[in-house]
């Protein structure tokens, strides 16, 4: 087969941070089941040259199966993948241009970091002197220019997830594969890993899929985040628009919090929820009674002075957590209605638990989803 | 921020539970106190006692000639005695090929299972161990009803050759055969232990995805990481194949543990004196395998202890 991809650069003919822009890498109607379980149902997905696309969803919605048909650890049962337009679906696993970090540790355990990051090297019959110097140069670019004699035991996990992308790096892909690399980390190096990730990934040029069930890391790495769900791709799209304009209810769910209020759509094309009457956004159910979207920071709590006579808005805060710049409210409405607010903190001071607040909601287009019967 | 703050359950945790802290006050005291070691001393001495003295004794048997005091002479005479050194030789090189040939078996079976498909990891453990719970006598009568077999109906078939070339004396690759079968039990769980101390999949997937072909991951990758697995298989195996008599003797072959036998009864001394040089070999064969298995397990088999990122 001549069709290795994309020719694979000559380790060694330049700096390593000389890398050409990443290459496109298509998703065509990509179907894959096991036994009954379908894990991907037709993905459709672009990613541009350079560009970092986070594969977001719940537990069994396909993300880790379609990065792994990239990497060509799995086999479509339909559809294809195309990178720089030319079909990779049959082309083995070691014969494609991609570099892969898993989110086990995935380093050879008999081989010092220097040797795991020159692996790739050795197996492409790269000169000894040559690959010590790729190496160190890998390893000083993941900020670990002292530790090539340690072996994975002696390293922390953080430090084993940086020789892991260093090694992934060694062979100059253009598409780079993150498989929940951040996962086993605790949150400090985590978040270290996140930013230096982003940074060389930007600094590369390199096309990246990083597959990850935490949306926090997605939208804050991502340049789109792509989520999926049983199987399709329901969005994708950049982080802020994602959260402001979800294309679906899942979307809207998924990402971020969400407040589900019963609601009534009205003739004007409005909908009357908790008092108010506001536009709607996206597809409007066949039945009247509806459930509106609302995000918590779209609420309004006000305190009602003590002469007011409670109304239909009239809460009762439940519980106050501190989270910050924000405090989240968790309210109740005499309906039995649960309502979840953010506050800025400075504001919120009186509305301990057992406190009486007045409930609306922001003048701003919502989602309505059909009211389960 | 009351709800934040819920002391109630926390003192009636501490209340129920004050008992803990009382009672670990109090327990320290048998925990500092220095193990019985006299116990351990008693029972290494009585483990020692009933391993050692009945080699101490033969030693003393091969050394102490009544009337003539200490003489060496059994060991000398053993380098030159008839069928000594042939019969050692044979059996090393029976070890020798039946660990080739288990390893060769069991490791890409093994690997094969484990990737494609662990769901048949039962089934492979369950035909491994059958020879377990065969004893050798029925094996050795099936291999002689085969070998009876074979020549009368297929003498007129190049296979007639193979049947004769596998019983060939100074090489019988039939007791190869037969001791691949009786190992595969010992094989199959070393290996099987390995392999599930590392993270097969995951360390084939990354070596794919650096570029490796399937024998280069198995030869670089997964090898060198069952190392000590494979230094175990070989180890059982090697101790198995030098004491094994019965299949031996009953084919008719002469390896080390039948010659011992044979010459047990014409020259007492001197069989005691080979049991004893037997012995030594393979502590030191074993010694040689288990420091090949140790070497890289300084490196590779350390416990995954992750230090904090500084």
């Amino acid at each position: 087969m001549s069709t290795t991809l994309p020719a694979a650069r000559k380790p060694g003919d330049a700096d390593v941070r000389d890398t050409p822009a990443g290459a496109r890498v298509e998703f065509r109607g990509l179907r894959r089941a096991f036994g009954s379980t379908v894990a991907l149902d037709g993905l459709d997905l672009t990613i541009e040259p350079g560009e970092l696309v986070a594969l977001l969803g719940p537990s069994g919605c396909g993300k880790t199966t379609a990065l792994r048909v990239v990497a060509g650890f799995e086999q479509p049962d339909s559809g294809e993948v195309l990178v720089d337009g030319q079909d990779i679906t049959r082309i083995p696993a070691n014969r494609r241009d991609a570099g892969m970090v898993f989110q086990s540790y995935s380093l050879f355990p008999n081989l010092s970091a220097r040797d795991n990051v020159a692996f790739g090297l050795r197996v492409r019959k790269v000169a000894a002197a040559e690959r010590r110097e790729r190496a160190a140069e890998l390893l000083d670019l993941v900020g670990l220019p002292d530790h090539g004699d340690r072996y994975p035991h002696q390293m922390s996990g953080g430090q084993q997830q940086r020789v892991a992308l260093a090694r992934a790096l060694a062979l100059r892909p253009r598409v780079l594969l993150l498989d929940e690399p951040l996962s086993a980390l605790d949150a400090k190096v985590r978040a270290n890993l996140r930013d230096e990730i982003r940074r060389l990934q930007l600094s590369l040029g390199i096309t990246t899929v990083f597959v990850t069930h935490d949306q926090e890391e997605a939208l804050s790495m991502a340049d789109r985040v792509a989520v999926l769900n049983a199987g399709r791709l329901e969005q994708c799209a950049a982080p802020a628009e994602l959260y402001e304009r979800p294309a679906t209810p899942f979307v809207a769910e998924f990402v971020g919090t969400m407040n589900r209020l019963p609601g009534r759509l009205a003739d004007s094309g409005l909908v009357e929820v908790v008092g108010a009457r506001l536009p709607v956004d996206g597809p409007v159910p066949a039945t009247r009674d509806v459930e509106v979207l609302v995000r918590p920071e779209n609420v309004t709590v006000t305190v009602p002075a003590e002469t007011d006579a409670g109304t239909d808005r009239t809460a009762t805060v439940v519980s106050a957590s501190f989270l910050g710049s924000v405090t989240r409210l968790h309210l109740v409405l005499p309906d039995g209605t649960s309502v979840k607010a953010d506050l800025p903190s400075r504001d919120a001071g009186a509305l301990v638990p057992g406190a009486r607040a007045t409930v609306g909601l922001t003048e701003r287009p919502v989602l309505v989803v059909a009211r389960p019967a | 921020m009351a709800a934040m703050t819920p002391t109630a359950p926390d003192t009636v945790e501490a209340g129920t539970s004050g008992a803990a802290p009382r009672a670990s006050t109090r327990r320290p005291r048998p925990r500092s106190r220095p193990r019985p070691r006299v116990w351990r001393g008693a029972v290494l001495a009585l483990a020692g006692a009933y391993f050692l003295t009945p080699l101490i004794a033969s030693f003393v048997f091969t050394v102490h000639v009544p009337g003539r005091g200490i003489s060496f002479e059994a060991y000398t005479e053993l380098l030159a005695a008839d069928g000594f050194t042939q019969s050692l030789l044979l059996s090393l090189g029976l070890a020798a090929a039946t660990i080739s040939l288990s390893l060769l078996l069991a490791v890409p079976a093994l690997i094969a299972v484990r990737i494609g498909s662990p769901r048949l990891r039962p089934v492979v453990e369950v035909v491994c161990m059958l020879p377990l719970v065969v004893p050798p006598i029925a094996l050795v009568t099936g291999i002689t009803t085969v070998l009876r077999w074979g020549p009368e109906h297929l003498s007129r078939t190049p296979l007639y050759q193979t049947f004769l070339a596998v019983q060939n004396e100074d090489f019988p690759v039939v007791l190869v055969l037969a001791y691949t079968v009786l190992a595969l039990p010992f094989v199959h769980r070393s290996l099987d232990a390995g392999l599930r101390a590392i993270d097969v999949p995951t360390l084939v997937e990354a070596a794919r995805s650096c570029g490796a072909s399937w024998p280069h991951v198995v030869l670089r990758v997964l090898l060198p990481n069952l190392r000590a697995s494979l230094a175990g298989a070989a180890f059982l195996t090697l101790a198995l194949v030098l004491g094994e008599f019965t299949i031996a003797s009953l084919l008719g072959f002469r390896p080390f543990a039948v010659w011992i036998v044979s010459i047990s009864g014409a020259q007492a001394r001197m069989s005691v004196a080979v049991s004893i040089l037997s012995l030594v070999i393979t502590w030191l064969l074993l010694l040689l395998l288990s420091r090949a298995a140790t070497v890289p397990a300084t490196v590779s088999a350390a416990p995954a202890t992750s230090r904090k990122e500084s």
